[in-house]
């Protein structure tokens, strides 16, 4: 029973960030019907960003604090919402009439560009994330270990979905990134700037990948510019299993792929852990291919 | 601008003849009255094992820096031509391709990991070019043909020596294995390991994988903390020990690990940090070993690098001297006459240890345990063959 409860609590705070990236996945898809492949890729410059600003702040802020944290993963937030905005505004808006495969490709080449880059620009070899939260064992009840990195991470997941909740349905630009992924036609013909809209999609999904870039390094930290490329893929899988477009879906998908395969390499084999998580995620979708939380779309002909 | 149908053939051709002239005009070092030998490193230089490359470069490259100082080998300078293969698979048939079609190199040194080694050293083999790996233990490499050799120890005694070691020294009973599945060098390590330690009284409460990349082991450890076994054997590479090392003692598991020579790196201390304290790993030579070969060794890698060698920087200088010693008693660098010579290699004083080449093209040496203690590697003791 200890391993079991020990086991969920690795798959959940495993899943939670795998959460995190799928969000943006499904907001960008939501929005502009395209998979951005770049996304895993945004997420590990987050985690750079991190790397390189926690000396910078620990001058100012007592490192490592839960104060210093909150700081180095705002500003690592913020820096790639920016770089979210320009990939956005110079590699997809160019073909924003373009067939979907153009872009999707440009998506792919996005990656690339970012994944050598970073190889050229911070060194192939993995570096040592600095220590900036604290870490305490918060309980070690009857074998059962839970530290306090695996709380932080399901505490702001959740905390960044409740934001995430409240920017989409009760706010203005909300209301506008939701008329879009309705009908971006009706909603530019009703006043709203689609590109303005856009952007911030893209700043929102890109803040959140650096979130989860940040949580990630923290909890394991050995990061190097191909990092991005496996939470990607996985995220991107667990953004499809809860209904890609769907919000909540991208949650609960992430949920359920990090702790599908936390209990599988812990109790079967690691070696068939991606084999059986996606053969759980065909079946899921044999049985309802919009996704656990997607809605059946009718194409109208 | 469009090119129209019509121009497609004019323009291949154009192609086609460019590459063919570009073909012609290579492997300038190969003939005959060169004054140089053109001799072929691929190493990974880059990524996820950067260490590795790195260092066991460094010390080839110190090694052919003393050749040439000391008039080189045969009347000729030994030319370097070194490869990265960025930790990559796939990278090293290319490279090693490259150095022998294109640089026509005599000879090829690399590498450290035992994958990489599998994947050029038959075109090596086709080839007629001798190899000589470093640092690859897993026993397969040198299976592939009888122009590759290596410089190391293998496996079988690496796994045996750890085995030996947890059992007798550590008085290990119930001992956990976490192994890189995708690697043949873990597989073959923890294969060695899990047979000597059975053999000799111990139990293995339980096997577990993790594959290449891998950040999260949590599930793995979890399962292994189930067992409860009073050590854990990982016989993997760096990065991922380093990571291994953190989440285990987050999950409360306060028994040493250990391992092979795949923790030696001057990067698994800054992942590891404080979790490391207290474990154990096998390897093929200490800097502080006192031997004046040894120390020699230092003193001139310092003086080139400002930093002390690992053990993958002194194989690399020990590959490329039993190269050249091996050039220089067949009195030539075709690759047959430096085969044989290579072949009948006889305690080579070498700096890990006087080197024997036994019939399976292998280097009979001793292994040196080191445990890490307030961050550096501390020499523990010496396990002869």
């Amino acid at each position: 029973m200890t391993e079991f409860l020990q086991q969920l609590i690795n798959g959940l705070a495993f899943g939670s960030i795998l959460a995190l990236i799928a969000l943006g996945y499904t907001m960008v898809y939501g929005i502009l019907r395209f998979i951005n492949f770049a996304h895993g890729d945004v997420f590990m410059l987050g985690a750079f960003a991190g790397f390189y600003l926690a000396p910078k702040i620990a001058t100012v802020l007592p490192t490592p604090s839960i104060g210093s944290g909150l700081v180095v993963m705002f500003a690592a937030m913020l820096i790639c919402a920016v770089i979210g905005v320009v990939i956005e505004r110079f590699a997809y808006r160019p073909l924003r009439r373009s067939p979907k495969l153009t872009v999707l490709i440009t998506a792919i080449g996005v990656s690339l560009f970012l994944e050598y880059t970073g190889q050229f620009v911070f060194g192939a070899a993995p570096k040592r994330f600095p220590q900036i939260i604290p870490v305490y064992p918060i309980a070690h009840l009857g074998g059962l270990s839970i530290t306090s990195n695996q709380l932080i991470v399901l505490a702001v997941t959740g905390l960044l979905l409740v934001g995430l909740r409240f920017i989409v349905l009760k706010t203005k630009i909300g209301m506008a990134m939701r008329a879009l992924s309705f009908n971006p036609e009706a909603a530019a013909l009703m006043g709203v700037n689609t590109d303005i809209v856009i952007s911030f999609t893209f700043a929102l999904g890109s803040a959140l990948a650096a979130a989860a870039g940040i949580l990630f390094a923290v909890n394991y930290p050995a990061i190097d510019p191909l990092m991005g490329i496996l939470p990607g893929l996985k995220a991107f899988v667990a953004a499809v299993l809860g209904g890609i477009g769907n919000l909540p879906g991208a949650v609960l998908g992430g949920l359920i792929i990090g702790t599908t395969e936390t209990f599988v390499s812990g109790y079967i084999s690691s070696t068939y852990r991606d084999a059986i998580a996606f053969a759980i995620l065909i079946l899921i979708l044999l049985i309802k291919p919009s996704g656990l939380l997607g809605k059946k779309e009718i194409e109208k002909v | 601008m469009k090119i129209w149908p019509g121009q497609f053939p004019v323009a291949i051709g154009a192609g086609i003849s460019l590459l063919l002239c570009g073909c012609n005009k290579s492997s300038p070092e190969s003939g005959a009255n060169s004054d140089v030998i053109p001799v072929g490193e691929y190493a990974s230089l880059t990524g996820s094992e950067a260490t590795f490359g790195q260092s066991s470069h460094d010390g080839t490259a110190l090694a052919i820096d003393d050749l040439n100082a000391a008039g080189g080998v045969l009347g000729k300078k030994i030319r370097l031509l070194t490869e990265d293969d960025q930790s990559q698979a796939g990278q090293p048939a290319t490279v090693a391709r490259k150095l022998i079609s294109s640089d026509g190199v005599v000879a090829v040194l690399g590498e450290v990991a035992s994958s990489r080694s599998l994947e050029a050293a038959p075109i090596c083999q086709e080839n007629k070019i001798p190899m000589i790996s470093p640092a690859s233990t897993n026993p397969k490499v040198t299976e592939v043909g009888d122009y590759i050799f290596r410089v190391c120890f293998i496996d079988p005694f690496q796994g045996t020596v750890m085995a030996n070691f947890a059992r007798k020294s550590l008085h290990l009973q119930r001992v956990a294995i976490l192994k890189e599945a995708s690697s043949d060098y873990s597989v073959g390590l923890a294969r060695f390991f899990n047979q000597r330690f059975m053999a000799d009284g111990g139990t293995i409460v339980g096997e577990e994988n993790y594959s290449h990349g891998d950040k999260d082991f949590s599930a793995q450890l979890t399962a292994i903390k189930a067992d409860n076994p009073d050590g854990i054997f990982v016989p993997g590479y760096y990065t991922e020990v380093g990571l291994i090392a953190l989440q285990a003692r987050q999950l409360g598991i306060t028994v040493p690990l250990f391992g092979g020579d795949g923790w030696e790196s001057s990067s698994l201390v800054p992942i590891g940090g404080k979790a490391l304290e207290g474990c154990f790993f096998s390897t093929h030579y200490s800097p502080q070993d006192t031997s004046p070969a040894v120390q020699n060794f230092v003193k001139k890698f310092q003086a080139k690098y400002h930093e002390t060698p690992d053990a993958m920087a002194a194989l690399g200088y020990d590959s490329a001297m039993i190269l050249a010693d091996a050039m220089k008693r067949a009195g030539a660098t075709d690759g047959a006459k430096v085969r044989d010579a290579l072949a009948a290699t006889k305690d080579f004083a070498g700096v890990t240890g006087e080197i024997t080449i036994d019939p399976n093209r292998n280097a009979s040496k001793p292994a040196v345990i080191l445990t890490i203690t307030n961050g550096q590697f501390k020499y523990v003791q010496t396990i002869a063959p």
